[in-house]
């Protein structure tokens, strides 16, 4: 069973413990990260409208990028000996969404959190990137929560009949 | 003649080809419009004159921005941001706002976006926060936030000169605008960032540098502040003040031997300043030739609040077309003769105007897509779609607080 934890700032240690706990023992556990290129992206952008400013080695993209790369290497590291199984670990670069469709293709599970409105049980529980993945995922997808789900009395009054 | 010029200093200053300085063209260009005649010397000596204050005081203040820097001034901004937010991305982005608006407000949008962005990104990054939010806050306020005082922008450094008020005045009228700016950015951040706000900042241990704020490098910031306001009035150039904090930071920086006198030289960008000149010359020859009597009929005129709307929008619509750069440099003249409220409308346009892109302008973007001048781009869609939430609405209310201030201080 080939298992893909997708691993995001703030949200992943949920998914981290429920492949751990939650996943058959001989499952073949990929941890992936997405380094996202738009962020760089945007620091190179804001670099090129300072019309005339040269130097593109003070271009603040270029740091952006390595410390990106540094941040996303600790965090699948960390993640991995959160995990305290035998896994892979693989980080790619695009839009988050995207990589991760193209990531999972094949795969028997993929494990996400929910990251929209956590203060309680409810519509809007999905930021974009994570709806856009749980829309197009070509495999079963286990959507866990960042933390103890709130209890049914969280639930919104449905919306008066009209 | 003088547009294709000009058309062409700016295509290779957003191309630059082979790395060159953007000054490979302009200085060639300025040289053209001299020699045909398109521009009688006369006027080009009164613009160089015009500019060369203006481009020296960018100077002070570029290299007070670098010796900040060396000093640690960001990391312990950095280090600031990581405190105040207690691992919370919400307060993250509150903190983000209030260093990159005060960064951008005293140093110039230069230093946000060189030396700001990578510090937010490494801390946000450390917190364990998603950084999106909080670098985009940064590449956005650099535009916004560079609204409040002459020295913010290099716009506003040609804008204030045409004025012709004090930096106090300057200040007293684009208060409220800065304010309005600022504050509808923290509103459509918290609203379009709201799920990777509230995802948390699970981080694993990754130790947060405790950069101790640099005593001396603040108190030399806030004396070259008060010298900014209290030179005006005594009839000197606020630029002397710029130039004291530097020699202060540079000459101490010297002897400790944390810096060199190449590094200063460099951190002046001499290429930068003389692009700025021959682009004001090349500038001023298309404006002499047709441009000023073509554009002025789309001008609004009149103090009216609608005038000075209209007047943004322009200026907001111009920068895009080009850059914000040479749009303030059309339109300054022919606002000027609508006094310091007009002025000061297209200073609001030009500066917030570029957010609609995440380059700055429509013209950058569209070279950059052909040449493929990067492997990693912003996501265009989505940097538009915040510019829209955003850019309207700021370019409105600080245009609303610029008419207030102008009601109540005068202009």
């Amino acid at each position: 069973m080939d298992v893909v934890v997708w691993v995001v700032e703030g949200t992943w240690r949920a998914c981290v413990r429920a492949a751990r706990t939650l996943t058959p023992p001989d499952a073949n556990l990929v941890l992936l990260h997405v380094t996202a290129s738009d962020v760089p992206g945007a620091a190179h952008g804001a670099f090129a409208g300072l019309l005339g400013r040269g130097h593109p080695e003070h271009d603040p993209g270029h740091q952006v990028e390595e410390l990106a790369e540094a941040a996303a290497e600790h965090l699948l590291r960390v993640a991995a000996e959160e995990l305290g199984r035998p896994a892979t670990t693989v980080n790619r670069h695009g839009r988050p969404e995207g990589e991760v469709i193209a990531a999972v293709d094949g795969a028997d599970l993929l494990v996400v959190a929910r990251d929209g409105d956590r203060s309680r049980l409810g519509p809007k529980s999905l930021g974009p990137a994570t709806r856009f993945v749980v829309d197009h995922a070509p495999c079963p997808v286990l959507l866990v929560w960042p933390e103890q789900a709130p209890d049914l009395t969280s639930i919104p009054p449905p919306p008066p009949h009209r | 003649m003088s547009v294709v010029l000009l058309v062409a200093v700016l295509a290779f200053a957003v191309i630059r080809p082979r790395g060159l300085p953007e000054a490979v063209a302009a200085v060639p260009a300025a040289a053209v419009v001299l020699a045909t005649g398109a521009i009688p010397w006369s006027h080009a000596v009164a613009e160089v004159e015009r500019l060369a204050p203006v481009v020296a005081f960018l100077a002070a203040v570029l290299v007070l921005a670098r010796l900040c820097a060396d000093e640690g001034l960001f990391e312990a901004a950095g280090s600031l941001m990581a405190r105040l937010c207690s691992g919370s991305p919400k307060r993250l982005l509150g903190a983000v706002f209030g260093v990159a608006a005060a960064i951008t407000a005293v140093l110039s949008l230069d230093a946000t976006v060189v030396l700001l962005t990578p510090v937010v990104f490494a801390t946000a990054s450390r917190l364990g926060a998603r950084p999106k939010p909080h670098v985009y806050a940064c590449t956005h306020l650099a535009n916004s936030a560079s609204l409040l005082l002459p020295v913010s922008n290099l716009t506003n450094l040609l804008a204030f000169t045409a004025a012709g008020i004090s930096f106090t005045a300057f200040a007293g009228l684009m208060a409220l605008p800065w304010l309005a700016a600022v504050a509808v950015e923290y509103v459509v951040f918290r609203f379009f960032f709201a799920s990777d706000l509230a995802a948390g900042a699970d981080g694993p241990p990754m130790p947060v540098p405790d950069r101790k704020a640099p005593t001396f490098v603040l108190v030399v910031l806030g004396l070259t502040l008060v010298g900014f306001a209290v030179t005006s009035p005594l009839g000197i150039d606020p630029a002397w003040a710029a130039f004291g904090g530097a020699l202060v930071l540079g000459v101490r920086a010297l002897v400790r031997r944390t810096t060199t006198p190449t590094a200063l030289v460099g951190a002046t960008s001499v290429p930068f300043l003389v692009f700025v000149l021959a682009l004001g010359i090349v500038v001023r020859a298309v404006v002499d030739n047709g441009l000023s009597s073509a554009v002025s009929h789309l001008i609004p005129t009149g103090g009216t609040l609608l005038a000075l709307l209209g007047l943004a929008a322009v200026a907001a619509v111009l920068a895009n077309l080009i850059n914000n750069l040479p749009a303030v440099l059309v339109l300054l003249p022919l606002a000027a003769s609508g006094g310091t409220g007009a002025v000061l409308a297209v200073l609001i346009g030009v500066n917030i105007g570029p957010n609609l892109t995440y380059v700055g302008s429509l013209a950058t973007l569209l070279w950059r897509r052909i040449l493929h001048q990067h492997d990693t781009t912003a996501d265009l869609a989505e940097f538009t779609k915040l510019g829209l939430l955003t850019v309207p609405v700021s370019l409105v209310l600080s245009v609303l607080g610029l008419w207030a201030g102008l009601t109540v201080i005068g202009g």
